[in-house]
């Protein structure tokens, strides 16, 4: 625990401390992404990769953060630190729903349920004028920036604390007996049940975590792009990444949704620069595939194989 | 089997219907030409499938899912690349006129496709209650372990089954572009409207998934109507939630 607290200190002051190094806006631009990707793939691999329930609907609790957040700055003026909490809120309640409704029963109908709460609530969104309909908000940032000399910068500072409080809440899931839990379920769901598993409650605080950081990483997002309209928010590219990301990482272990995101999304972000953004999507899916039937453990997986091989 | 891409070669079946057709032949014609291509097709994504996944142990849920869904993206993104975010339409002679029926006007499309879907269901239930490759379709999914003893190869069993329902997709797609302008992003919606008839039909009943197709068409047409364009997509959708909370298996499931 001690390591991990050290690790965080030093992985958010190196990010304090970047604005020093790069000049070049566009390098915090595309960090934030990576960063999101971050979050969002660890918030996956929560339900996913440790109970085995698959989740296709992370666009839907990422917007419901982002249009939550909108919406609050809109009504009330709310500063980012409570917009995030409430983006989170919002989400987690989603998760919790829609576990209610579908984690009484096999796999699949929870991941039915995903995609379809996503279309549904896009199509709610899309006709919720308030923030903006189908033809989406304009926002404006805030005109002042705390500690750093542009908003952009600060918005990837505080994505970088989500990153950080997103990978630890994984790792303390992961090594605890929820941990343990999960991985039951996920191993054979009618035996852990029977040797006294919370199967239903695990689950359900799963999903209801998930959930609540996807909607953490989905709040800033307005306001990263000072404009947030529903075909984006919602988009199928964030449910993709957010399973191909854990999948080609590794999704065992908290780290591997860390080493898939940063890998996957640095790629995507030099592919759209330099090729196309239509080829960076299919480079997305391919991958997926590619990993699934290849390298199923993903690079950790892939990992642990050469180490073990090179011993005597 | 978790087979998310289905929707998504629905659309393949639509926009190859559209290629075909652009070279003058009937849509529908075009639609039975290209069903044992699909059928072929099918039948290699099972082999793929198996070979991968279902010989190495049941644990693969996760990953058969996943697998499909990268299946599914790849082919929308590779439509989108292949013919752009632009609707198809095909033209035919009975595109474009209606029959009438004392006061009311139907579209002569929408009766020819009404008509191909319905010989098409009655088809396959017949097939799946009558032949011994149909029953062991229907086996397969509820034993597979006594089929296995019965002498019948579940692998094989599957596999066909699978090239079937890839070949159903070639006319489907047929039906769907002649009924109406298609873009590759339909499966998303299509996903919904598939998963909301099977499970509200119940797993395993052909014949109900023609009551459930009709349930969701009337409610779709009630609210395109009454609430207006924009909350169509979220009706098929709703209505699964709706069954799933209240009576998983379905209405005539087992």
């Amino acid at each position: 625990m001690k390591r991990f607290l050290a690790g965080a200190v030093v992985v958010l002051a190196l990010a304090a401390s970047m604005p020093f190094f790069f000049h070049n806006e566009y390098f915090f631009f595309a960090a934030y992404v990576v960063l999101q990707f971050i979050v969002l793939a660890t918030a996956w691999n929560i339900l996913g990769g440790y109970a085995g329930y698959v989740n296709f609907g992370t666009g839907a609790f990422f917007a419901v953060g982002a249009y939550t957040a909108v919406a609050l700055y809109k009504a009330f003026a709310l500063p980012l630190g409570l917009q995030i909490l409430a983006g989170a809120a919002a989400s987690g309640l989603l998760g919790f729903g829609v576990g209610m409704l579908t984690l009484r029963l096999r796999g699949i109908f929870f991941s039915i349920a995903t995609i379809a709460v996503a279309i549904i609530l896009e199509t709610v969104v899309v006709n919720w004028h308030y923030v903006g309909g189908a033809k989406g908000l304009p926002t404006m940032r805030p005109a002042d920036t705390p500690f750093f000399a542009s908003h952009t910068v600060w918005l990837f500072f505080v994505m970088a604390v989500i990153a950080v409080i997103a990978v630890g809440a994984a790792r303390y899931v992961e090594t605890s007996w929820i941990g343990r839990g999960l991985r039951a379920i996920r191993d054979n769901e009618g035996a852990a049940e029977c040797s006294g598993v919370p199967t239903l409650r695990l689950k359900l605080g799963a999903a209801t975590l998930s959930g609540a950081l996807m909607g953490a990483a989905g709040a800033p997002y307005a306001q990263y792009l000072s404009f947030i309209e529903p075909s984006s928010a919602f988009s199928l590219n964030y449910a993709v990444n957010a399973l191909a990301m854990p999948i080609i990482g590794g999704m065992g272990h908290w780290i591997g949704p860390v080493i898939g995101a940063v890998l996957l999304g640095t790629v995507q972000q030099v592919v759209t620069v330099t090729i196309s953004s239509e080829i960076n999507v299919l480079v997305v899916g391919v991958l997926l595939v590619v990993f699934v039937v290849g390298a199923p453990e993903g690079i950790l997986g892939l990992a642990r194989k050469i180490r073990s091989s090179r011993k005597p | 089997m978790p087979h998310v891409a289905h929707p998504a070669f629905l659309v393949l079946g639509a926009f190859a219907t559209y290629l075909v057709a652009s070279y003058g032949i009937d849509p529908l014609l075009a639609g039975l030409m290209l069903m044992p291509v699909f059928f072929v097709f099918g039948v290699a994504v099972y082999q793929f499938y198996y070979a991968t996944f279902e010989s190495r142990g049941t644990d693969q849920g996760l990953r058969g899912i996943a697998f499909f869904f990268g299946i599914a993206f790849i082919v929308q993104v590779g439509l989108i690349l292949a013919f752009g975010v632009d609707q198809r339409l095909v033209d035919a002679s009975y595109i474009g006129s209606s029959v009438e029926f004392g006061e009311m006007r139907v579209p002569q499309r929408m009766l020819v496709a009404f008509g191909v879907a319905l010989a098409l269901t009655t088809t396959l239930a017949l097939y799946l209650s009558r032949t011994f490759t149909g029953r062991a379709i229907k086996a397969v999914a509820q034993d597979e372990g006594a089929l296995r003893l019965m002498g019948a190869n579940p692998v094989r069993i599957k596999r066909w089954a699978f090239g079937i329902a890839t070949a159903t997709c070639a006319i489907a797609g047929a039906l769907l572009i002649v009924i109406g302008p298609v873009e590759p992003g339909l499966d998303r919606i299509y996903i919904g409207r598939t998963f909301c008839v099977v499970v509200l039909a119940g797993l395993g009943s052909m014949s109900g998934t023609l009551v459930a197709g009709l349930i969701l068409g009337i409610a779709e047409s009630i609210v395109l109507t009454t609430a207006g364009t924009a909350w169509a997509p979220a009706v098929a959708f709703s209505i699964l939630l709706l069954v799933l909370g209240v009576r998983p298996a379905g209405l005539f499931g087992r």
